[in-house]
């Protein structure tokens, strides 16, 4: 489980978050809904530990990570996988490389046994036959499945999903939802998902939550956020221009 | 309080000296993880090897040209100077000592402080502004013990063996022109070179090769770590990491020459 309060950070003069309160269960899809720039991404790194807070707490499995020593945060990182909004795949190394990076690091496996668990991550993705590749000659669709095959190298416990169908198309976008949910009933991961494509949030989530001038506005299921009244949620679902939420 | 010329010029200068602490800080606290990180960082070997092939292999022909013409220039100019003053046939030893205790090291020092200080900083600053460097983090691997800790130990190691490499070419270059458009015999040349080869004179020159190694691999990647905003910043941040590297080059050159042959090898 992860548990976040009272979370807050500002960067320069804006209060990105001011008080976020989240709680995610173990096994559970959550999708964080928010427009860009309201610091659905922020809140991601905060919960791996990327970024520090300015005040507030987060709990995975009953142990607070702010404050703690990087050793002690790297244990926790190695339960958390991460798909990065740009992939961030390592330009520099194949795609078998990228994948089984973190297994050579950690873990004291023989060679064979770590092609094997690459060439199975990659087959989890949907993707054959592609290690020798560097990331370069990818598509966009490839680089985020080979992000997430990275992601899934330790056998996570948690998956945090940045933007996972920003910039690609309908159809692939559709294949990346339908991966996560794959993973999720397979695996039995707990996930968040960051996103503003609510094509997308709808597919994969078990529980919707916006995020809105800091703080976490609405939480429901995606039938409850389809009928809900709360204007600022409506607004944001129906993509609407008009309403309390100003355009920037 | 008015705000005069004279006030905003202190402002200036005191906002200016603040950012430079500020930096000195975040250098130091660089060179703090690379000394927590250096066991754990060479135990993987392969990395280490392929900066330095990266490093050397990558510099040699630059190194090469350079030294060649150095050894050149410096036969040329002392020959100008020699005449009528002092013989001949010291022409060889001048070239040598010149070389193996100043220009070696110093012209390695800013040709591939300038080409791997650009290199590390700009590969850095493009893996930090592609998230490439927090996706390292995420996966519980420290960026210096993986990047930094190979790239500087690379640095320290490679940058004595090209100075060893460009005095043994700047000689040569010397040699060339010595022998071919001075007169001086080959046989007088390098009598010259051996009979004022002094070991203390090579050391000083690969001691300073070997700090000047250090701040090479250091200033690349603190510039490339520190890199924000997109292409903009990666090319700034290369810049910074080329210009601050040459001069503190040059300034160790000043301090160590100092610390050496007025303490260490002064006898």
């Amino acid at each position: 489980m992860i548990r976040v309060r009272g979370l807050k950070k500002r960067l320069g003069s804006k209060q990105v978050l001011n008080g976020v309160d989240l709680d995610v269960t173990t096994g559970e899809t959550v999708v964080v809904m928010g427009r860009s720039g309201s610091g659905k991404s922020v809140l991601l790194r905060h919960i791996i530990g990327l970024m520090i807070p300015d005040e507030g707490s987060i709990e995975v499995e009953d142990q607070e990570i702010v404050g703690i020593r990087e050793r002690e945060l790297d244990e926790v990182r190695r339960r958390i996988g991460m798909l990065f909004q740009s992939a961030a795949l390592f330009d520099s190394l194949t795609v078998g490389e990228n994948v089984g990076l973190a297994m050579r690091e950690h873990l004291r496996l023989g060679e064979d046994e770590i092609q094997r668990r690459v060439e199975e991550r990659l087959q989890w993705v949907g993707l054959s036959g592609v290690e020798p590749m560097k990331p370069a000659s990818l598509s966009g669709g490839m680089r985020k499945r080979v992000g997430l095959a990275r992601a899934l190298a330790m056998d996570p416990q948690y998956i945090l999903y940045d933007e996972p169908t920003t910039g690609l198309d309908p159809i692939m976008a559709d294949a990346i939802d339908q991966l996560i949910r794959a993973l999720q009933k397979k695996l039995g991961v707990t996930s968040i998902v960051v996103t503003h494509d609510m094509t997308s949030a709808y597919k994969v989530a078990d529980r919707m939550v916006m995020l809105y001038e800091g703080r976490i506005v609405f939480s429901g299921t995606p039938e409850e956020t389809r009928t809900t009244k709360d204007p600022i949620v409506r607004q944001f679902v129906e993509g609407s221009s008009t309403g309390p939420i100003k355009p920037l | 309080m008015e705000d005069t010329l004279p006030l905003r010029g202190f402002r200036f200068v005191r906002a200016r000296a603040l950012d430079w602490v500020a930096e000195v800080g975040r250098v130091t606290l660089l060179l703090r993880d690379i000394a927590r990180f250096m066991v754990p960082g060479l135990r993987s070997v392969g990395l280490l090897v392929q900066q330095m092939g990266t490093i050397g292999v990558g510099s040699l022909w630059l190194v090469v040209v350079v030294s060649l013409f150095t050894g050149a220039v410096a036969a040329v100019q002392a020959a100008y100077q020699f005449t009528a003053v002092v013989p001949m046939r010291y022409l060889g030893s001048v070239v040598l000592r010149s070389v193996i205790i100043e220009l070696g090291p110093v012209l390695t020092g800013l040709v591939v402080g300038g080409r791997v200080g650009a290199s590390i900083a700009a590969e850095l600053g493009t893996m930090k502004v592609t998230e490439q460097i927090d996706a390292l983090r995420a996966l519980a691997i420290h960026p210096v013990r993986y990047l930094v800790v190979p790239r500087v130990v690379a640095s320290i190691i490679m940058l004595p063996i090209m100075t060893i490499f460009s005095d043994a070419i700047a000689v040569f270059g010397g040699w060339v022109v010595a022998v071919t458009s001075i007169g001086i015999s080959s046989h007088t040349y390098t009598q010259s070179i051996k009979d004022f080869f002094l070991i203390k004179d090579l050391l000083s020159g690969l001691v300073k090769a070997f700090f000047f190694g250090g701040i090479i691999g250091t200033m690349g990647c603190y510039y490339g770590f520190a890199t924000e905003g997109g292409a903009e910043g990666v090319g700034a941040a290369t810049t910074k990491a080329v210009m601050t590297s040459c001069v503190l080059v040059l300034i160790s050159d000043y301090v160590l020459a100092n610390v050496l042959f007025r303490f260490i090898f002064a006898k």
